[in-house]
């Protein structure tokens, strides 16, 4: 045994105290720091497992638990090493956050259960090495976070969105058997390292992708299947939020990379996959960003965000299995890298964004973004944080998620000629597509940013906020720092990324990412592109610095005055830019895909000239629900009543059933 | 000359140059339309009096709004020394690649957008709402004209396109022909030229970039217009780099140098002189037909695309 | 001329045509959607006179000259005489919004480039590589008859369909023989000067030249009936 898979152990038994310890704490107060406490713990020890994970390398490992004639099998390899580390970076900043964050609640009992189970779900996934093993720690991870979601369950909102969240969860949990289902036919095994062996066809190849990919997907929020997420993420406790968009949805990633690179293989690739997984990505991509652009329920806003970044993650992931299938190893080894990049990425700028959001939330006490306004001169750290996560999802240097992007856009540039037509338009467009999601991204956090923080106060509660306490600010500082180490030291980190693909795709970037030095991110060789995030960053200090320097002497203050608007001295808070009127163009420009619903009313009771009131009001309903999920809800209830009349036949009736079925079974079967 | 001295010339005459070529377009269309112009060191004077005056500033505007100023103009300074305009390999230019002085670019919109709101007044929102928007349309067209002109060079590095491109026999690109159009498109774009927006108005209702620093004031509105400058010379610096390098030195002597920055004043004159033409001949378009023009920049370049793989590859 | 120059000439202007076709679709007033026709048409012209000097073919030479007279000038100012007659609305009306058949065009596009590329690789003649375009051409004239409500703009992407035809018979056979050719130019400018006349007929008695229009007319004299 080795130090790595003690300490991920270590870990979650951690995990395991917290969700016992309100058994035996019974004060608001002591649950509380219990939770934050051994969670804090459990996240730093997950992190460190992850780093010695993928620099040591793991060790497989038998747990004397689970059933009798089948073991538990636990496994730490640089895949789940990788994912244990974004599961720790993120946990670790959530649980000193929620210190500070759950200070006001009084009934924490079921929370300080649930989450521990959720955290200990997660990192159970991860480290397990048998379908059995995995299954029982997806399942516990979805019903835990149920619980979690519903956790104001006084609110019909909650209770609904939880139940869209049960039922799509389990039908992704059901897909999710049913790949593992093939892939055990084909090793007649349940344990990872025959299923690795087995040799399996191309169609049962292919049927377990396919479940694999939608169960996993409807985890993950891809579109069409990501109807609960923004239900359930608005309406869960930000500190939930945060984990569940920042790592949950990174675990039903790993969940695919694990069955369709590891268990399966590059050489059971085939090249429809990639171009499958491209198609989705890039629409996840798009629409998620499109729909977030005219939320105006932040929570709601940022979860449609992971849906758009969940998409970039895809679009690495798809172009990697595209390269890998061709014969390009180096290439599928820089794709992957680049997805698994945005993966933590993701998870700190998100986990900071939701955070960020419930600090907001603790402090005003609403969601809507319409009643905001001018809260960074009453939170600044909240603000300044914030910010740094809006740069960070947005693809701006120097910061991270611009790192990810970048690599992704090297991979889809460097990509030669595959295949045929479909394939080589398909490359491009989805880079034109990420380039479209990304400068949309950067136009919707604008628009958070400057609603939520700038300008002028829209209510009362918004000109009476206060700054969050100290265990907030540090819970929201240190994914801050990372998002900005990340950005600025890739070099230093893309060689631990790295171990993953010398796993899966048995090929490495560490010759050409260590070729120039910390300073230079070359991701191929220099000619092709490089990057330096610390020289961009320098030069813009040294540069700014100056020019700040030259242009401030001594004397020159500024002169404070009301505000100029073009002489316009009537100006209020309610004539400024809000969250609807800025996405205006983009729901004009995009009406076809939107459809929204608009209604003007005007009064005019003195003359026709003269409007006494003016109302108006937009909806923009998600597409996927309105064509997708309604009809197949409507379907099942016409046929649910079809079959009504049968729930009234009496017993004789239902002893005929049973007696047909068992009939038909022996038919069948024997 | 060593390779370092040369960089920072080539920064300095990009900044020094930028308001003279922003003067000379200006002096162009005042030609064009029969009028004498102020000449072309006007914008040098508007900027030396900016540069005087006291900064006003909004009782609640908060530290974004003070500080984007430098934030705009440095970051565009970074983006111009990166590009190379006289020697091909200079030290800076693997910095940052296509892409990245892309981003560089989105970073400074970022900041001018959020000052744009910072004072909460109801043009400035429009400014960012509408700036952001298009900027956000343009973006893909511009990746996919990066696309076709990597595709051959196998490269996103400016100095390794600009080599392919002097390199290579001299031979009729339909591909290129489509992407230079599809960059030209989207680069009056982002540099807010007619016909997407019009530098000159003040109209409320059709600006876009000046909504934005409607607040700003004294040396803070000098940066931001002297980066505005700076962006159209990076922009008109980039095509020429990248579609018609030639003259460009890889040795950093003196004559090589000296021809170098004969032939680039040439080339960017004559390119702004075209812009000029264009300026005076086209009005401004409304304001959403401007996505449309945005997606036939995509569809052009695009076009490029296939057309290298249908006319060049394929043979 | 070196060969590989002519080759990127023809290279060139298929990619020119390709270019027009889309411009074609994305025009929103009359005029100009009939300057890019005679454009095209233009562009016919060099491409065949280019073939025509790169093989020798004489007959080309002619098929160039046609294809300037015909398609460059005088099918354009007749088109011009009937709207400024006619009084056409300026702006062309289409079904579909303009970025969603840009959209549907590049698909097109790619699709003929999709199916062409095994027949390319048959090819030995210089100009295969149009091949892909010209269908492409093709596909992207019967597009705007689909997307345009207005008879006329429906005429001229017939005509843009002949024009791509033209130019596939020159990217694939080096051109038809003359008397096809010239027998199918006759046919294009009689069946120009029909729909010039329908139009005046049409006009007259419907009171308007959409399409739709006629249709409602007629299912209104079937209710009558």
């Amino acid at each position: 045994m080795n130090t790595a898979i003690i300490l991920a152990l270590a870990s979650c038994s951690m995990a395991l105290v917290a969700a016992l310890a309100p058994l035996f704490l019974r004060q608001p107060v002591a649950q509380r720091t219990g939770l934050s406490l051994l969670l804090a713990a459990s996240g730093l020890l997950a992190m460190i497992a992850g780093i010695c994970g993928l620099i040591l390398g793991g060790d497989a490992l038998i747990l004397p638990l689970g059933l009798p004639w089948m073991p538990m099998h636990v496994r730490l390899d640089a895949l789940g090493s990788f994912f244990c580390l974004v599961i720790g970076s993120l946990l670790l900043p959530v649980a000193i956050y929620s210190q500070g964050y759950l200070r006001d609640e009084t009934r924490l009992t079921s929370l300080a259960i649930f989450m521990p189970l959720f955290v200990l779900g997660m990192l159970g996934v991860v480290l397990s090495d048998d379908a059995f093993t995995f299954m029982l720690f997806w399942e516990l991870m979805s019903v835990s976070s149920y619980f979690l979601v519903t956790f104001k369950h006084e609110n019909l909102e909650n209770r609904k969105a939880g139940f869209i969240y049960l039922l799509m969860a389990h039908m992704a949990g059901l897909l999710i058997l049913g790949s593992f289902a093939v892939l055990y036919a084909a090793a007649g095994s349940f344990e990872f390292s025959a299923m690795r062996d087995a040799t399996i066809s191309p169609f049962w190849a292919s049927a377990a992708f396919l479940l694999a990919g939608f169960g996993f997907g409807t985890k993950a929020g891809v579109v069409p299947l990501h109807g609960w997420l923004p239900e359930a993420h608005p309406v869960a406790p930000s500190n939930v939020s945060a984990l569940m968009s920042g790592i949950m949805l990174k675990v039903a990633i790993f969940g695919f990379i694990r069955v369709c690179w590891d268990l399966m293989g590059t050489g059971d690739f085939q090249w429809w996959w990639g171009a499958l997984v491209l198609a989705a990505g890039s629409s996840s991509a798009i629409t998620g960003v499109l729909m977030a652009l005219q939320q105006h329920d932040l929570k709601r806003l940022l979860a449609y965000h992971s849906i758009e970044n969940i998409g970039i993650i895809l679009i690495g992931l798809g172009l990697s299995m595209l390269l890998a299938h061709f014969g390009h190893p180096m290439l599928a080894a820089l794709g992957l890298v680049a997805a698994l990049y945005h993966t933590i990425n993701h998870a700190l700028f998100k986990g900071l964004l939701f955070m960020g959001a419930g600090a907001v939330l603790h402090s005003t006490g609403t969601r809507d973004m319409e009643s905001m306004g001018g809260l960074i001169h009453r939170m600044p750290w909240t603000a300044a944080l914030f910010l740094v996560a809006c740069l960070s999802i947005s693809a701006l240097p120097p910061f991270n998620g611009f790192v990810s992007e970048w690599l992704t856009f090297q991979t889809a540039l460097m990509a030669p000629q595959m295949g045929g037509a479909l394939l080589t338009a398909i490359v491009p467009f989805s880079a034109a597509m990420l380039a479209l999601a990304g400068a949309l991204a950067a136009t919707c956090f604008v628009k958070v940013f400057g609603v939520v923080f700038l300008g002028h106060a829209r209510s009362e509660v918004a000109a009476s906020a206060h700054e969050v306490d100290n265990w907030m600010k540090v819970g929201m500082a240190i994914p801050a720092v990372f998002c900005l180490l990340l950005g600025l030291l890739p070099v230093l980190f893309i060689p631990l990324v790295d171990r993953v693909p010398q796993l899966l795709l048995h090929a490495s970037l560490a010759d050409s990412i260590h070729a120039h030095g910390w300073l230079w991110l070359t991701p191929i060789d220099v000619a092709h592109s490089s990057y330096s995030a610390p020289i961009v960053l320098i030069g813009m200090l040294v540069l700014g610095g100056l020019a700040f320097w030259l242009l401030h002497p001594k004397g020159r203050t500024i002169r404070r005055s009301v505000m100029w608007s073009c002489g316009n001295p009537h100006v209020n808070a309610r004539m400024q830019y809000n969250a609807t009127s800025f996405s205006q163009p983009l729901r004009r420009i995009f009406a076809g895909i939107y459809r929204p619903e608009e209604e003007l009313r005007i009064e005019r009771s003195r003359h026709k000239l003269l409007a006494d009131s003016v109302h108006y009001a937009v909806h923009v309903g998600d597409m996927a629900v309105q064509y997708l999920y309604q009809p197949i809800g409507k379907l099942t209830l016409y046929v649910a009543k079809l079959l009504q009349h049968e729930h009234q036949r009496g017993i004789h009736a239902y002893l005929a059933y049973t007696f047909i079925t068992i009939l038909f079974l022996l038919a069948v079967y024997i | 000359m060593s390779s370092a001295s040369v960089q920072i010339i080539q920064a300095v005459m990009l900044l020094l140059f930028a308001p003279l070529a922003a003067g000379f377009i200006s002096t162009c269309k005042a030609r064009l339309q029969n009028r004498r112009g102020a000449g072309v060191l006007q914008p040098w004077r508007n900027l030396r009096k900016l540069f005087k005056k006291e900064v006003v500033m909004a009782h609640h505007a908060s530290w974004v709004f003070r500080f984007t100023p430098y934030i705009v103009f440095t970051a565009t300074l970074m983006a111009a020394s990166v590009v190379p305009a006289l020697l091909v390999d200079t030290p800076l230019s693997l910095t940052a690649d296509v892409i990245a002085l892309v981003a560089l670019l989105a970073l400074a919109r970022f900041f001018l957008a959020l000052a744009g709101m910072d004072i909460g007044t109801a043009f400035g929102g429009m400014g960012a709402s509408r700036e952001m928007t298009f900027s956000a349309l343009a973006e893909p067209a511009m990746l996919m004209s990066i696309f076709v002109l990597s595709l051959s060079a196998h490269s996103t590095n400016l100095t390794t396109m600009i080599t392919h491109t002097l390199n290579s026999p001299f031979a009729l690109h339909p591909s290129l022909a489509f992407a230079m159009v599809a960059m030209v498109m989207i680069a009056v774009a982002e540099n807010g030229r007619i016909p997407i927006d019009n530098p000159t108005t003040h109209l409320e209702l059709t600006m876009i970039h000046e909504a934005m620093i409607l607040e700003y004031s004294g040396r803070h509105l000098a940066l931001l217009e002297w980066a505005a400058m700076v962006k159209l010379l990076l922009f008109s610096t980039l095509i020429v780099d990248l579609f018609m390098p030639w003259g460009m030195t890889a040795q950093a002597d003196l004559t090589g140098v000296a021809i170098a920055l004969g032939l680039w004043m040439v080339k960017v004159a004559g390119l702004l002189f075209v812009l000029a033409v264009f300026e005076t001949s086209m009005a401004k378009l409304r304001l959403f037909e401007v996505p449309e023009y945005l997606s036939g920049a995509f569809v052009i370049s695009f076009l490029g695309l296939l057309s290298y793989y249908m006319l060049e590859v394929g043979a | 001329m070196s060969a590989t120059l002519i080759q990127q000439l023809v290279d060139g202007f298929a990619a020119l045509m390709l270019l027009t076709s889309f411009a074609l679709l994305a025009q929103h007033r009359m005029l100009s959607v009939l300057h890019w026709f005679a454009g095209q048409g233009l562009l016919l012209a060099a491409t065949a006179a280019i073939v025509a000097y790169g093989t020798d073919n004489e007959e080309l030479y002619i098929s160039a000259l046609m294809a300037l007279l015909l398609k460059g000038m005088l099918l354009p100012w007749l088109l011009r005489r009937v709207i400024r007659q006619l009084h056409v609305h300026r702006e062309v009306e289409p079904l579909m919004n303009s970025s969603m058949t840009m959209l549907v065009a590049l698909g097109v596009t790619l699709f003929s480039f999709h199916i062409i590329q095994p027949i390319e690789k048959t090819s030995l003649l210089m100009t295969r590589d149009s091949m892909a375009i010209a269908t492409a051409c093709v596909l992207l004239g019967m597009l705007m008859m689909i997307t345009r409500k207005k008879a006329i703009t429906q005429v001229i992407g017939f005509l843009a369909v002949e024009n791509a035809l033209f130019f596939a018979a020159i990217g694939a056979t080096n051109g038809m023989p003359l008397v096809v050719e010239i027998g199918i130019a006759f046919d294009v400018l009689i069946a120009a000067l029909i729909f010039g006349l329908f139009f005046f007929q049409i006009r007259t008695t419907f009171d308007s030249l959409e399409v739709d229009t006629m249709n409602a007319h007629l299912i209104h004299k079937d209710d009558d009936e």
